[in-house]
């Protein structure tokens, strides 16, 4: 099986390469994940992410054949050869498949991703019914791998300015819980022409996500929910 | 380079982990306006409590009466009477509080019809001290370790807790009077060591599973912390208790929640029956793990094993309806899907027990304190150092965890450390000096992997030694077994200095950080045989052929394994807080 794998090392490359690798010895059956470890004993200086090989974690985000996904869940099978791997698009490369996440942790962080709740704590749980609770299905899953917001050409343009799709869809996550109190400030929070209104509904975010999540939608929800707190 | 030409930093204290344990204890600390920084190799919700998926046990009672004593009884004696009962006592009091405070910050427990917390059952859970099963699990859904680590960031990044990411802990620093004061980490992106002093440090590194070839755990599972406390003149506690989880997808490891069982779901062999009735005809499919795990390799080994090489069971839930299976346990289903190929609403998922859980770790009390034997006292705490979650040994586990106990165990303790540290920094306000040879074994273990030439990979090595604690130390062991597992694993640890890293680059070297963790293995690999071998008795997950019994005159004790070889053995704390003892009982389920 041939692959074709970003290499790029600050201290001895001056500019990033494609290698060719060849494994003979592969199970068409195994994830892309095994192959980058096979690949890796033989020539250790091949540097990527990984944790926890199941899909969970977030860790393995690459661009595989031109789409952003996972290395521990899409098998080889899948792909056509030669399997070409790079890093995410749009984020500065630290190393071969390593980019820096700081901008879009950033932007997570921007949203305030945490329940906030100005009334006094009972004793016991806040109640949510199951209705209640079901609205955050597909929402709370999201592992911050980062394909959704680098497959976004408005994230391309403004990383530091627009949100992008993983950080809209945690806001959203907020927002539709039921026992969140903070749904003024976090509207507020997301007005002017960037933050969220960068968003053109490319719909690349729900087209690549691992976890089957949608962030185009709830970026369409606050817009919705925003229109509605004006009037 | 030289320790003089580190940068340094200080900081109030020091937690080395950032999965569950670590966040919960930073949290705590960070509300109390202490200085803190929370180290980690990897950004924070990739660490291994996001893998979590059962949920989290606690006496809520929202589904059917319950009681923390009958949860303390169920987990002392899940615990195979290895467990301490003060501890226990003190865990399970505070769960319910603990599971409260949680959904507060933010997590996304399932609910039931009334809007209170869903609860299942699972393994080893009774009523009324042994009777009906009970249904204490604390659930959303099958991602409850993601939604509390996720939730446990979030409230981190509100208290603005300090984020080293991606730096990984080598060793910590000690000075002549034994006071721990902070670590030597590596900045993994530039390579460069950095010196983080705190008068208080926490390690929350979580389990090492990457002793065994098929295990549930992730790739950086390799018990760094409990690594580094052992090269800090620590003993470890009870590494021979290791758990095999009964439902690990078979020859791949990833795991099958017990939830799957709690839901109703259960075990065949070859023939269809339903075996586990055989062996614990009360509890059936929810008995405790070592149990089920026995079982399991029983019927493999007696020729029921399913597939053409009959080296599995089946686990079969389709009988649930694809409701029950979608709602409650998507996660599992989406597992199933990608790596067994089958889509479990219609047909059974193949499993095998698989490296799950490490029940031994670093000697703690019910505070979180790091103790040791000295003199007079089996438990002096060292001054400054602190341990929590799967890497500490409090002991709430003992011989055998039960499900749902460990996001408890991180939450409970990992928020006990962080007041306890609080109250210690109140009275140690300034930093101790720090002087360079602190640093300097740290720095020698680096320089180590800078030879270059010919040598052994660190993948091989790796590779070999997880096929050594499979074969030596697995489900069943025997001293003939054993020795040669000692042997082998020795031989490994001698030949991890021929090692040579072919990669010498600095940024972002992944090779190098494979080494320093491989070195941490190998520790953690021999003192595991090592203390397997010593223990002649059959107790919880330790099950010895040929001592097929528990041996409660001779081993109700605590193993501890210092770096130099030597075993010795403290007591058990029988006594609880404030209710009585639960002595010694058979075990049956
Ligand atoms: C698949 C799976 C499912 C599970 N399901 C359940 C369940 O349903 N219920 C339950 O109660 N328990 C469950 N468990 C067990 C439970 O999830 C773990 O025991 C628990 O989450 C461990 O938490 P922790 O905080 O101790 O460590 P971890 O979450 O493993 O975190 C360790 C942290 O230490 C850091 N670290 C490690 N070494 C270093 C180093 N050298 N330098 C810097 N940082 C370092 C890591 O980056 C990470 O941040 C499950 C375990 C597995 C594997
Ligand atoms: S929404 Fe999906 S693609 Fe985006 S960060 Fe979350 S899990 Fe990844
Ligand atoms: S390694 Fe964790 S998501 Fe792929």
């Amino acid at each position: 099986m041939r692959f074709l794998i970003h290499r790029y090392n600050p201290e001895t490359d001056k500019k990033p390469r494609m290698q060719e690798y060849t494994l003979a010895d592969i199970n068409a059956g195994d994830m892309l994940l095994d192959a980058l470890f096979q690949i890796k004993e033989e020539d250790d200086s091949l540097s990527f992410r990984r944790s926890c090989g199941e899909g969970v974690c977030g860790s393995d985000a690459m661009n595989i054949n031109g789409r952003n996904g996972l290395a521990c869940i899409t098998p080889l099978n899948s792909l056509k050869e030669p399997i070409e791997v790079r890093p995410l698009p749009g984020l500065p490369i630290v190393r071969d498949l390593v980019v820096d996440m700081r901008p879009f942790y950033h932007q997570y962080r921007s949203v305030k991703p945490w329940l906030t709740v100005h009334d006094p704590e009972p004793e016991t749980e806040y109640l949510q019914t199951p209705e209640q609770r079901d609205q955050l299905d597909g929402l709370y899953e999201c592992i911050l791998c980062g394909a959704c917001s680098t497959a976004c050409p408005s994230f391309w343009w403004n990383p530091d300015k627009f949100r992008g799709p993983a950080a809209l869809l945690q806001s959203w996550r907020f927002l539709a819980d039921s026992r969140d109190q903070a749904t003024a400030e976090r509207l507020e929070e997301l007005e002017g022409a960037y933050r969220l209104f960068r968003c053109h509904s490319i719909m690349n975010c729900m087209d690549v996500c691992p976890k089957g999540l949608n962030p185009t939608k709830a970026i369409g929800n606050i817009k919705k929910m925003m229109l509605k707190h004006l009037v | 380079m030289s320790a003089l030409d580190i940068e340094r930093r200080q900081f109030d204290t020091l937690v080395i982990g950032a999965g569950g344990g670590g966040l919960r204890a930073a949290l705590q600390m960070s509300e109390a306006e202490a200085n803190v920084a929370v180290v980690s190799k990897v950004f924070p919700t990739r660490s291994h409590t996001v893998a979590a998926q059962g949920g989290m046990n606690a006496a809520l009672g929202n589904v059917m009466p319950d009681n923390w004593h009958w949860h303390m009884y169920d987990t002392v004696k899940g615990s195979d009477y290895l467990g301490d009962q003060d501890a226990i006592e003190y865990m399970c009091r505070a769960a319910s509080h603990l599971v409260v405070e949680l959904e507060h910050a933010g997590v996304p427990f399932s609910r039931l019809a009334n809007g209170k917390i869903y609860q299942r059952a699972f393994g080893g859970q009774s009523r009324d001290f042994g009777g009906e099963q009970a249904a204490r699990t604390c659930a959303a859904a099958d991602r409850t370790g993601h939604a509390i680590l996720h939730a446990l960031y979030q409230q981190n990044i509100r208290a603005k807790t300090h984020f080293f990411d991606e730096y990984f802990a080598i060793d910590l620093l000690k000075d002549d009077d034994g006071y721990i004061l902070g670590a030597v980490v590596l900045c993994i992106e530039t390579g460069e060591p950095l010196i983080i002093e705190a008068k208080t440090t926490l390690l929350a590194t979580g389990g090492v599973g990457q002793l065994f070839r098929t295990n549930t755990n992730a790739r950086i599972n390799t018990g760094d912390g409990i690594a580094m406390a052992l090269r800090a003149g620590i003993p470890v506690q009870d590494m021979e208790f290791f758990q095999f989880h009964p439902t690990g997808i078979a020859g791949k490891g990833m795991l099958i929640t017990e939830g799957v069982r709690g839901e109703g779901g259960y075990l065949v062999n070859k023939n269809g029956e339903r075996f586990m009735e055989r062996y614990a005809p009360h509890a059936k499919d929810l008995a405790s793990r070592d149990v089920v795990s026995r079982a399991i390799a029983i019927e493999v080994r007696e020729g029921r094993g399913c597939g053409p090489n009959a080296d599995h069971v089946m686990l079969k839930l389709d009988h649930l309806g694809p409701e029950v299976i979608k709602k409650r346990l998507p996660g599992i289903r989406d597992m199933a899907m990608t790596f067994a190929h089958v889509d479990p609403i219609d047909t059974a998922i193949p499993v095998f027990p698989t490296a799950h859980y490490t029940m031994g770790g670093i000697p703690t009390n019910r505070y979180g304190q790091v103790v040791i034997p000295f003199e007079q006292s089996a438990e002096e705490a060292i001054p400054g150092l602190y341990a929590v979650g799967e890497c500490a040994c409090v002991s709430v586990h003992g011989a055998n965890r039960l499900g749902g106990n460990s996001l408890l165990d991180i939450v409970v303790f990992g928020r006990a450390a962080g007041n306890h540290v609080i109250e210690y920094l109140k009275e140690n306000r300034y930093h101790r000096p720090f002087n360079d040879s602190m640093a300097e074994e740290a720095m020698q273990r680096i320089g180590q992997w800078q030879k270059t030439g010919e040598g052994e990979s660190v993948d091989s090595l790796r590779a070999e030694l997880q096929k050594a604690m499979e074969h030596y130390c697995g489900v069943f062991r025997s001293k003939e077994v054993l020795t040669e597992g000692v042997e082998k694993v020795r031989t490994l640890v001698a030949r991890v200095k021929d090692a040579r890293l072919k990669d010498q680059s600095k940024i972002f070297n992944t090779a190098r950080i494979e080494a320093l963790e491989l070195e941490n293995l190998m520790g953690l690999g021999l003192a595991t045989v090592e203390c397997a071998l010593a223990r002649e008795e059959s107790r919880g997950a330790h099950s010895r052929v040929d001592y097929p019994e528990r041996d409660d005159e001779r081993w109700m004790k605590h193993s501890l394994y210092h770096a130099n070889g030597h075993i010795e053995y403290k007591p058990v704390r029988t006594k609880p807080m404030t209710v009585d003892s639960f002595p010694p009982k058979p075990r049956v389920y």
